[in-house]
């Protein structure tokens, strides 16, 4: 039963990893909590959603809302963010939050704010290894993530641009005087960020066999969660965190009782906030880099 | 030829006058000095000309080409690299990965997301160039901010320098160092400004200036005083009396 309940929470786990990736990406670059992420996972898991109900392949729904995502992730930098670049970091948060209110009404208005359900024969396989039961949709949720995380480490870590990514991460100054271009390297973050969280909409889409245009919110603030918990300077800390607030929350449901799971979650957080507040691997302060 | 060139470049911050009417040149292949006590304006000189700041007057000619107004990451591109006064280096990177992040970056975003080796093999070379030329191959997979200070200062060099700069700009290259390691430093500029190299430094260390440039500036209080060989620069009255003092008397 324990073993049962913690591939179940690996599964939603790996849901929230991938928006805490999404979310720090930015965050790690500009400082800037793109709230509109929350809603951009909600977008792709509706447009997912729509390629799957027709009955199509799901890496063409993966593919369909993955792109979806990006674009009106790059669409938010361009009018959300860009405009606001020098303006005092609250300034375009609370523009992406405006942003993620008309992607939550656009949403409402074309699919309806009632729950959409997945016809209920889709990826019902499963396979009994032992006590377990995993199933299908529950591999394809963690192989995904598994994959998608991959590419983002090989990205930050292997490539050109990554290094470009680091660089402003730790001191934007210093960067752009080594000739690292802050706006290409933000333009990717938010193509990247958006990537993502279209990827994990669809994911979460399958996990719950159903949507709702509130799911953002409801994913988005425990993806926050997930990376303060991991330690916002440090992109991994959500492959740590993801999975420990997944688990966390499926044992809480499990043996506590579902009233409890959002106390269980956001109680974990705030505990970090106070005990560690650079994260679970987020490094000391000095680490950080110093500005100019 | 001239590299760089100032024309009366003027810097205001509020009411304070940073730099007045700043006009100077670097000679292609030459090595220029800037020389003058604290607060004179030289590093404030270093990010005009390298877009940090921007001049409030004059303008910054880089190659015949007015950057005044251009962004820096454009600047830097085109052929100007610094180092800094504080080493300014990256908390995550290895040594290896500081000598890729500074490189121009040919094609475009598709490119930027391949390994560096199909991406730009030439970026690749440069850097191990660059690894050898410093005598940093022991320290390649070493995370750079782990290193003593004067192999610090090396790998902060060898960055500038995989931007393939025509003018490279050195802020206090020797501060902090020993006799020694500014021995071993002058001779690796000599050897950069043999390849053909222009550099501009700002120092502190008088015996280290005097006997690595070719020209030197003298900036009191924003205004350049003065300007010569060392040796003119060394007995000019307004300079002893500005800065020198007696000791280089």
């Amino acid at each position: 039963m324990l073993l049962q309940q913690l591939v179940n929470g690996l599964t939603l786990g790996a849901v929230y990893t991938l928006v805490a990736l999404s979310f720090s990406l930015v965050m790690g670059i500009l400082s800037v909590l793109n709230i509109a992420i929350g809603e951009l996972f909600m977008l792709g898991g509706y447009l997912g959603f729509a390629i799957i109900a027709r009955g199509l392949p799901l890496p063409l729904a993966m593919a369909v809302a993955m792109l979806g995502a990006c674009v009106v992730a790059v669409i938010i930098q361009k009018i959300a963010y860009e405009p606001l670049r020098d303006a005092p970091l609250i300034t375009p948060m609370l523009s992406t939050l405006g942003f993620s209110i008309i992607l939550q009404n656009v949403v409402t208005n074309v699919w309806g704010s009632d729950p959409l359900q997945l016809p209920s024969e889709m990826f019902d396989g499963d396979f009994q290894i032992g006590p377990v039961r995993i199933g299908v949709m529950q591999i394809v949720v963690i192989g995904v993530t598994i994959i998608l995380v991959g590419a983002v480490a090989y990205l930050v870590q292997r490539t050109p641009a990554g290094r470009a990514l680091r660089a402003i991460a730790e001191n934007r100054d210093v960067a752009r005087l080594l000739g690292v271009s802050v706006s290409k390297t933000t333009f990717l973050a938010f193509a990247i960020s958006g990537l993502l969280a279209g990827a994990a909409g669809v994911l979460i889409s399958l996990h719950y066999a159903a949507i709702t245009p509130y799911i953002g919110v409801d994913i988005g603030l425990k993806a926050i969660a997930v990376m303060v918990i991991g330690g916002t300077t440090r992109v991994w800390g959500a492959l740590l965190a993801g999975p420990l607030i997944g688990i966390a929350e499926v044992l809480t449901i499990a043996y506590g009782g579902s009233q409890i799971r959002d106390l269980v979650v956001y109680g974990l957080m705030i505990l970090i906030l106070l005990l560690r507040p650079q994260g679970l691997l987020g490094g000391a302060r000095s680490d950080v880099g110093q500005r100019v | 030829m001239t590299v760089l060139a100032l024309n009366g470049v003027g810097k205001r911050f509020g009411g304070i006058q940073a730099l007045t009417d700043v006009s100077l040149e670097v000679p292609a292949g030459r090595i220029v000095g800037v020389i003058g006590p604290n607060g004179a304006g030289k590093t404030t000189l270093f990010n005009v000309i390298t877009g940090a700041y921007r001049a409030s007057s004059g303008d910054v000619l880089l190659a015949g080409n007015n950057i005044t107004q251009w962004p820096s990451h454009r600047i830097m591109q085109s052929g100007i690299a610094r180092t800094f006064q504080n080493i300014r280096l990256f908390a995550s990177m290895t040594v290896w990965e500081h000598l890729l992040v500074a490189q121009p970056r040919a094609g475009g975003l598709w490119r930027s997301v391949m390994p560096i080796g199909w991406a730009d093999a030439e970026a690749r070379t440069r850097a191990e160039d660059a690894l050898v030329f410093f005598g940093l191959e022991q320290y390649r997979d070493v995370i750079a901010r782990t290193l003593p200070y004067g192999i610090q200062r090396k790998v902060e060099m060898a960055r500038a320098l995989t931007a393939q700069p025509k003018l490279l700009l050195l802020d206090e290259p020797v501060a902090g160092m020993n006799a020694e390691e500014a021995d071993e430093l002058r001779a690796l500029f000599h050897g950069l400004n043999a390849r053909g190299l222009s550099i501009l430094l700002i120092e502190h260390d008088m015996p280290f200036v005097m006997s690595l440039c070719h020209q030197l500036y003298v900036l009191n209080f924003g205004v350049l005083i003065a300007e010569g060989t060392p040796d003119a620069v060394r007995n000019d009255p307004v300079v002893l009396d500005a800065y020198l003092g007696t000791e280089a008397a």
